[in-house]
């Protein structure tokens, strides 16, 4: 297998998965992509061109793009949905929940531009709340990659898996890269990216990155962190995640708001457990933003750069 | 399949489980509309090219199961079962493709929708695609988001029916929110719409069957709309045109009436 790890990276994680890896993947699937005038910022105008008839721009209709999604899905296509992840998830909750979850129409969602990545939109364009509410949605499966290598990869798993999920993407181009290579990936199976002994840090998506960041930087204060990427939210590797956790204190690390998301899928999981350990949750505080800014400063007013998650794990442990 | 078989057995549909109510408005309207499609209409028998039948309004799933019992496909074991504890015959009904139910209805517009998917993913085979509206789930926006792409995805291969009774769960679609006229809505956006009395099988059929044609004989490619003008109740006095009736109780009483009624009205 060719190594595309920095094409995919330059290119982010939506660009990868649209402007290159569906391209290949139509070669050997019956693939449909509908979207809701999102086509461009996807990264999808060469998909557009080569496979025309396999292409529909419902327009600004989230919710009908997952029912005209569902259809097709149904009748035996490998479906993708794709528009901005806070209007496909919040606007079309309830379409996702009906044919996605109760229907179990396999329809493949992916939502872009997640978490604080459209910056200066501002709260209408941001999606803070989405793995909380898909992760809510029974027989779902909720998948957030770290980079766009892992993109690619869940995106190829769900072409293949035939089952409904919602892939999370986040950044723009020139996404950090967690992965060199593509790797053995199992989606069941939560990944252990840094092995350390005093605490762990659950992250996922774009937080996974900065995690890895953290850990380097704490070996200077002598602390050794444990870095877990939790790419797939659900279902939960919860076997996994108590098989990772280390010292008495740990932390999840997520942007996306500290209610719902893997924090408290966390939490969840360890209440259920024998462990005794104690959970802090870093993300968004539970807030709108008040002020605009660009996505460094919208981190760090949530403390979520690597110099503040250093403090705040410091303080902690 | 006669429409007074129809009408008692929704009426007796809820006998068996003491207290519960049922759809008898909206599932009374559409019996024609159902029996038009499934004895006319509808090639079902062929799970290949099947035709779709997709019930937008899900709360008519009650006229559904009593057609598709008629048909065979559905016991009369199965009727007894509505709504019944551990049973899978919701109100609403949830999808069971080996029991002719295509769709899993009861969130209004969702099933318009979806149809459209179905209906891009067939564009190039022999089935046709039809799906059952109430005037009253008119009022969500889905349905314009997918009457637009409709049309606009050029689908000659998908005929809706309104089952227009003119009343929703408050009171008269013309006092909650007037839709006006829905044929000029529809045709507004691109539709071939028509209106045809939707208790007059003949009338349905030829309105059906028509659209069938137009697309396989004359090659056009605007998707049908059937307003059916209906009265919701119907066959049942009490009932007709009354918005108490969307959903409710029958006392023994109101039972033996109602079926009194059918009888006068439609003969033994």
């Amino acid at each position: 297998m060719a190594n595309n790890a920095r094409i995919y990276s330059r290119l982010g994680q939506s660009g990868a998965i649209f402007g290159m890896a569906v391209n290949d993947l139509a070669e050997h699937y019956p693939i449909k992509v509908v979207s809701a005038d999102m086509s461009v910022v996807a990264g999808l105008e060469r998909f557009k061109s080569a496979h025309l008839e396999d292409f529909y721009n419902v327009g600004i209709a989230e919710q009908n793009m997952i029912g005209v999604a569902a259809g097709l899905a149904d009748e035996g296509y490998k479906t993708i949905a794709v528009a901005q992840a806070c209007f496909v998830t919040m606007r079309s909750f309830e379409q996702v929940r009906q044919y996605m979850g109760y229907m179990q129409c396999p329809v493949i969602l992916v939502g872009i531009s997640s978490g604080f990545a459209l910056t200066q939109f501002g709260n209408t364009h941001y999606a803070l709340e989405d793995l909380s509410l898909m992760r809510g949605i029974p027989g779902l499966i909720v998948l957030s990659p770290a980079d766009a290598t892992e993109a690619v990869q869940c995106m190829k798993w769900a072409i293949q898996s035939n089952q409904p999920c919602y892939i999370r993407l986040s950044g723009g181009g020139n996404n950090p890269m967690v992965y060199k290579n593509e790797v053995e990936w199992d989606i069941h199976k939560i990944a252990v990216l840094r092995e350390g002994e005093d605490s762990t840090i659950f992250s996922t998506g774009s937080m996974v990155y900065v995690a890895q960041q953290v850990a380097e930087r704490l070996v200077e204060h002598g602390l050794s962190l444990h870095v877990v990427n939790v790419h797939t939210i659900a279902p939960l590797d919860k076997d996994g995640i108590l098989s990772q956790v280390k010292g008495h204190t740990i932390f999840t690390l997520e942007e996306h708001n500290i209610t719902g998301g893997l924090g408290s899928a966390v939490c969840e999981c360890v209440a259920e457990s024998d462990i005794q350990a104690h959970v802090i949750r870093l993300g968004v505080k539970d807030s709108f933003m008040n002020r605009v800014g660009g996505y460094n400063w919208l981190l760090e007013q949530n403390r979520l750069t690597p110099e503040l998650i250093v403090e705040d794990v410091l303080k902690n442990v | 399949m006669k429409p007074i078989i129809i009408r008692k057995n929704i009426i007796n549909a809820c006998r068996h489980i003491r207290g519960t109510s049922a759809h008898y408005g909206g599932t009374l309207s559409c019996v024609e509309i159902l029996i038009a499609l499934y004895d006319y209409v509808l090639n079902w028998s062929d799970s290949e090219i099947r035709d779709r039948f997709i019930l937008s309004k899900g709360h008519g799933a009650l006229a559904l199961y009593c057609v598709l019992k008629e048909k065979g496909i559905l016991t009369q074991a199965d009727l007894d079962a509505f709504e019944a504890d551990g049973t899978c015959y919701f109100a609403h009904a949830k999808r069971n493709i080996d029991k002719g139910i295509e769709f899993s209805g009861g969130s209004l517009s969702l099933g318009f929708s979806y149809a459209v998917g179905v209906a891009l993913a067939c564009k190039d085979k022999a089935n046709h695609i039809y799906v059952l509206l109430g005037d009253g789930e008119c009022d969500e926006g889905l349905v314009w988001e997918a009457a637009m792409a409709a049309a606009n995805y050029h689908l000659g291969n998908l005929t809706i029916i309104i089952d227009h009774n003119e009343l929703q769960s408050d009171g008269y679609v013309k006092d909650v929110m007037d839709t006006y006229s829905l044929m000029d809505k529809f045709a507004a956006f691109g539709w071939d719409a028509v209106e045809v009395d939707g208790h007059d099988i003949g009338a349905l059929v030829r309105a059906l069957n028509g659209g069938v044609e137009r697309i396989n004989h004359i090659g056009g490619d605007k998707p049908r709309c059937i307003i059916a003008k209906t009265i919701k109740g119907k066959g049942v006095s009490f009932m007709e045109n009354n918005p108490k009736w969307h959903h409710g109780l029958l006392t023994e009483e109101q039972y033996k009436q109602a079926m009194a009624e059918l009888e006068g009205v439609y003969g033994k």
